[in-house]
């Protein structure tokens, strides 16, 4: 038999309002795996992940970590469960200091030894945070608090990351930098990673898998390699 | 030259009531975009339960600890029992419940307390030009804006809520319990403002006692920046100095005037407070 999939999605619906924003979407990602959710504006990815991550109510449907339903908890209980979700934008909060955004991040785990641990671990991940810890996060880059956002993630300790458009606003070069760390972070440490991107091309060469959204309804998944090489696809749904 | 230094540390003393009282009101606005009209009122009911202990024990400082309790489980019980209900719709709705309880709160203590003063006790001696009472209402804010500071700046409670006020969304991505966190900043400001109207009160305790000074502390809040507790601080002991050299100078009449007078020159210069720095509002 197969290994259980990290995380499985069963038939979740969400709406706005009467406004049906995802229509039962099923999905499953294996432990370690990288997959891309593509789609055009409104496709609802973004209602997607805040739906995985608690943000928002799920009106039908079941999601699964690891085989347990995390479904109706609530948004501050998934780090519990290994479940970290970085927001558009980053979520970053520029009324504190990088360190401070930082430590928030651990701030869940009981020991102060293996937050520090954490700490040092992410700052070596992202050397430009390191020589801005004292600062406030206001000053960053775009690239820097991305990196900020992803670093606070990390110090969850999460086994799935949810990322939303990390690429949003950043320059190509800064793009390929994160994308590469996600790769790294795969694997070093088994990471899984569910990445939203409205960059097809971009999200399309770092990912095993791809799902692509069309107003609420998985369309379409396959291997990344083959919704890449697929014309009447690309042309249809991803804009390239 | 003495009666500078007079009205100068009667000024301090005052102020440091009206910055106390100013601070509880920015420590709720920071985290809930509310003023909370019932501070005034959620004092009241702590120096009242004071003022009872006081009578039960014969000690002032046990009814000292009794009325900063009552602070902590009224402003607990406020946000969670009444501002809870309302959160994430028009902070309208939320402040015109503080106005409701602040009614409800005065007509209450009334009726278990009597409209009459009592008398209520000062902390220490307060007779002559700086006595101990005033240091004490000055040495007790300060410890208490210190500790405040402490708290928001070097414990993880007090970053939780800090996160929690700034980006709540972010926050509770981070696993921090938004609705825990604005449950302590509401019974946090409650204490202080239930050290606010320990200190205001003597030497009379009646319901409409902190009307006054409460209608000082908004404008001191203002003048400070909303936003910002050391904004608050800054224009409590601004407005206190302020008011106290106008009624030296100019006479005691014009203390109100001379207040009002404050706000509307900061205002007019700043119009987002001292020491806030003026932001683009998100639409």
């Amino acid at each position: 038999m197969a290994e259980q999939p990290i995380l499985t999605v069963e038939g979740l619906t969400a709406a706005y309002g009467a406004v049906t924003a995802l229509n039962k979407v099923n999905m499953t990602v294996p432990r370690g795996g990288i997959c891309a959710v593509l789609g055009a504006n409104g496709a609802g990815k973004t209602t997607l992940l805040r739906t995985l991550s608690g943000l928002k109510r799920a009106e039908a449907g079941r999601v699964l970590l690891e085989g347990a339903d995390i479904t109706r908890i609530p948004a501050e209980r998934h780090v519990h469960h290994g479940l970290v979700h970085v927001p558009e934008g980053g979520g970053v909060i520029v009324e504190l200091t990088v360190e401070e955004n930082l430590r928030l991040g651990g701030l869940w785990r009981a020991g102060r030894r293996e937050r520090a641990a954490r700490m040092a671990e992410v700052v070596e991940l992202f050397p430009p945070l390191r020589e801005r810890l004292s600062r406030p996060a206001a000053t960053l880059s775009g690239g820097e608090r991305q990196m900020l956002a992803i670093g606070r993630a990390l110090m969850a300790g999460p086994r799935v990351l949810l990322l939303d458009e990390p690429s949003l606003g950043l320059a190509p070069l800064v793009t390929r930098q994160i994308m590469d760390m996600l790769l790294q972070l795969r694997a070093d440490r088994d990471l899984t990673v569910v990445l939203v991107e409205q960059n097809a091309r971009s999200a399309l060469s770092i990912t095993d898998h791809g799902f692509v959204l069309n107003q609420g309804e998985v369309v379409m998944e396959d291997s990344s390699r083959r919704l890449l090489a697929d014309d009447r696809m690309r042309h249809a749904y991803l804009g390239f | 030259m003495d009666q500078f230094i007079n009205l100068t540390l009667n000024g301090l003393s005052q102020g440091a009531v009206y910055a106390a009282l100013a601070l509880s009101l920015v420590i709720i606005y920071q985290a809930t975009r509310v003023v909370n009209f019932a501070q005034p009122a959620l004092a009241l009911i702590s120096v009242y339960i004071a003022y009872t202990v006081s009578q039960a024990t014969g000690s002032y400082w046990l009814g000292f600890g009794a009325a900063l309790l009552t602070g902590l489980v009224l402003g607990a019980a406020t946000e969670r029992l009444l501002i809870r209900p309302v959160h994430g719709r028009s902070p309208l709705n939320a402040i015109i419940i503080t106005l409701g309880l602040l009614l409800v709160l005065q007509g209450l203590a009334g009726m278990i307390w009597s409209n009459e003063p009592h008398s209520f006790a000062y902390p220490m001696d307060y007779r002559g030009r700086f006595s101990p009472s005033d240091w004490f209402a000055l040495g007790s804010v300060g410890a208490a804006a210190l500790m405040l500071f402490a708290l928001y700046r070097f414990t993880p409670l007090g970053l939780r809520m800090r996160a929690a006020a700034f980006r709540p969304e972010a926050a509770r991505l981070s696993g921090v319990r938004v609705g825990l966190m604005l449950t302590a900043g509401w019974a946090i400001a409650s204490v202080i403002g239930a050290l606010a109207g320990m200190l205001a009160a003597p030497p009379f305790i009646f319901p409409n006692v902190l009307d006054e000074v409460f209608i000082f502390a908004i404008a001191a809040a203002v003048v400070g920046g909303l936003e910002n507790p050391f904004g608050a601080l800054a224009g409590g002991v601004l407005l206190g100095l302020g008011m106290s050299y106008v009624s030296g100078y100019a006479g005691p009449e014009l203390t109100t005037l001379a207040a009002l007078a404050i706000l509307v020159v900061v205002l007019s210069i700043r119009p987002d407070g001292l020491f806030s720095r003026p932001t683009a509002r998100k639409v």
